[in-house]
């Protein structure tokens, strides 16, 4: 009896002595962790700044150049200016040929891309059986959306222009500029067409449909909000590029519309570079050059913005 | 077995890999025509799998390789010359967890029947309202058939599925847990309908709720381990199995 008493009284004072070290070792935790706390808000709160910082630097860049800009262009934009073409060696005179001309191109490129591009995305995500060709054809979709764009003018150039014998045109432009922006299309298509369950695919094959109708009436609806996301993206590049159109379709100066996609065309960001650059008066025309950047912009949003509503109005019809 | 129970669909010494790994030994089960066939067993004893292998669902993995065959009315739906998408429209199917399509009630309904072919407006419209009917969601959607579907609350989409899987008329239904993402009350409604169904429809459901096995069920086959351990009359199964770890599974000491 007594020994195990003794155990006993030894055990309860080990357990206390156990219980106290926890005790003195939870307060030490306890401290730590406070002390932590305030290491750690301060951190947050250093690391966030600097995030907010890096917002506002961007959105107040866009402001400043969009009030660069509208300060030093604004005065250039008249009713002449927009539907008139150049006059005086470009010192006078309007932009339409360059309007036309970059409208064409775009929307020439936006023809020959987005099939094409959604076409091999389908082809990528639902059809192909994966292994070493498909790997080896995404590898060359990802490297071609690395290439710098004047790559793409000289490819454009010497396979379009010369070797098909296309010549200095809307349609060799609208190629070159397509073709830059098909890794673009593809990527966002496939990523739009991954985003689609699996169990809408599942539920109309169940209902004896066929793969194709499958892709066509079910997927690809679904699909749709994402590939044009991807659309917009592509193509707002592919507008405001000079390099991949300087070779193959732009021209430094025509009075004329284009009446053929086999017609030589001005284009406005290559204007702004020739004013910029290598016009007879180049201070002289400042006004026009910033002008014409505007109307770039203006052009590019447009095109954004019609995508964008449409956009709007599939997820709006869809949910 | 009693004469009066006509097979529809039996398989024979189904084998069936997801690469390497055997997922069904040798299932050797008949589906008699307008019965209810429960499949219950814990999860991963290949249920599923055995149900998807029904209608070729499982064509979709590129890994899988079946063996054996699959009797549709005696003809062996695994043949070569075998037309899947005919098949799938013979044998409807419902998913665990409603899925309708991001369109309008109507043009879910009505999906089935476009794909394959049928273009008259009357007739369209006919069939969307009887389906809705038959899966007991017409009342409650009829003022809204141009709405979006997404729309509809769970058990309402699941009722939706199954009306769009009923308009093509198919012959079997296999449901795939469907009554598993739905609350009670919704739940009960599904059972309701599956009673109705097999009025005219054979139908295997897979299940986790066996009381909802023993409600619905004519015939229950109980899967572990991706074999067929016990096959029988429902009520036969659920009050004297025959083995020992149907018993227990049924009981609830595993699974």
């Amino acid at each position: 009896m007594n020994n195990s008493s003794d155990v006993n009284d030894a055990n309860q004072k080990a357990t206390q002595e156990i219980n106290n070290a926890e005790n003195s070792n939870l307060q030490h935790v306890d401290k730590l962790e406070f002390s932590n706390n305030t290491f750690k808000k301060m951190l947050q709160s250093i690391i966030f700044t600097i995030f907010r910082c890096s917002a506002a630097v961007n959105g107040f860049a866009l402001l400043i150049v969009v009030y660069f800009m509208t300060s030093n262009g604004l005065k250039a934009i008249t009713w002449t200016f927009l539907t008139q073409p150049p006059t005086d060696s470009m010192t006078k005179g309007g932009i339409l040929p360059c309007i036309v001309g970059t409208v064409c191109l775009s929307l020439g490129a936006i023809l020959i891309a987005f099939p094409i591009g959604v076409a091999s995305a389908i082809y990528l995500n639902e059809y192909a059986t994966p292994g070493k060709m498909l790997r080896i054809i995404r590898l060359g979709i990802n490297n071609l959306a690395g290439v710098p764009s004047v790559v793409f003018g000289l490819f454009g150039l010497a396979f379009f222009v010369v070797w098909m014998d296309m010549g200095v045109s809307i349609l060799a432009g609208a190629l070159t500029l397509a073709a830059m922006s098909l890794p673009v299309i593809i990527g966002s298509t496939e990523e739009a067409l991954r985003a689609v369950p699996d169990t809408y695919r599942e539920a109309s094959l169940g209902l004896g449909a066929t793969k194709w109708q499958t892709i066509f009436r079910v997927v690809l609806p679904a699909a749709m909000p994402g590939i044009l996301t991807g659309g917009i993206l592509g193509i707002s590049r592919a507008a405001g590029e000079t390099a991949p159109i300087m070779f193959t379709a732009a021209v430094f100066y025509t009075p004329y519309l284009p009446s053929s996609p086999f017609d030589e065309i001005m284009a406005l960001p290559y204007h702004i570079y020739v004013l910029a650059t290598a016009g007879t008066e180049i201070e002289a025309t400042r006004h026009l050059q910033y002008g014409t950047a505007i109307v770039l912009i203006a052009l590019v949003l447009g095109m954004n913005l019609a995508a964008i509503i449409y956009r709007a109005k599939l997820r709006r019809k869809m949910s | 077995m009693s004469n009066d129970k006509i097979i529809k669909m039996s398989s024979k010494n189904l084998n069936f890999y997801y690469g390497a790994f055997h997922a069904l030994h040798d299932i050797s089960l008949e589906m008699y025509k307008k019965q209810v066939t429960a499949l219950i067993g814990p999860s991963g004893c290949g249920k599923s799998t055995f149900l998807r292998c029904l209608n070729r669902m499982n064509d979709l993995i590129p890994i899988s390789r079946v063996e054996g065959q699959i009797l549709l009315d005696n003809d062996d739906i695994y043949e070569p010359k075998v037309d899947v998408v005919l098949l799938r429209r013979r044998i409807g199917m419902v998913f665990q967890k409603p899925n309708p399509f991001p369109k309008t009630i109507f043009e879910n309904v009505a999906y089935g029947m476009r794909v394959n072919g049928i273009k008259n407006r009357t007739v369209i419209e006919n069939r969307v309202e009887s389906s809705l009917k038959q899966g007991a969601l017409w009342e409650e959607v009829k003022d809204r058939l141009h709405e979006s579907a997404l729309g509809l609350s769970g058990g309402q989409q699941q009722r939706l599925c199954i009306a769009r899987a009923l308009a093509i008329d198919p012959e079997v239904m296999l449901m795939d847990e469907p009554a598993s993402a739905l609350d009670p009350i919704a739940t009960q409604k599904i059972e309701e309908l599956i009673r109705q169904l097999k009025e005219s429809f054979t139908i295997v459901i897979v299940t986790h709720n066996m009381q909802q096995a023993a409600r619905v069920s004519d015939m229950t086959a109980f899967f572990y381990m991706g074999k067929l351990i016990e096959f029988n009359q429902t009520d036969t199964l659920f009050t004297r199995p025959e083995l020992k770890q149907t018993e227990d599974y049924i009981t609830g000491r595993f699974g």
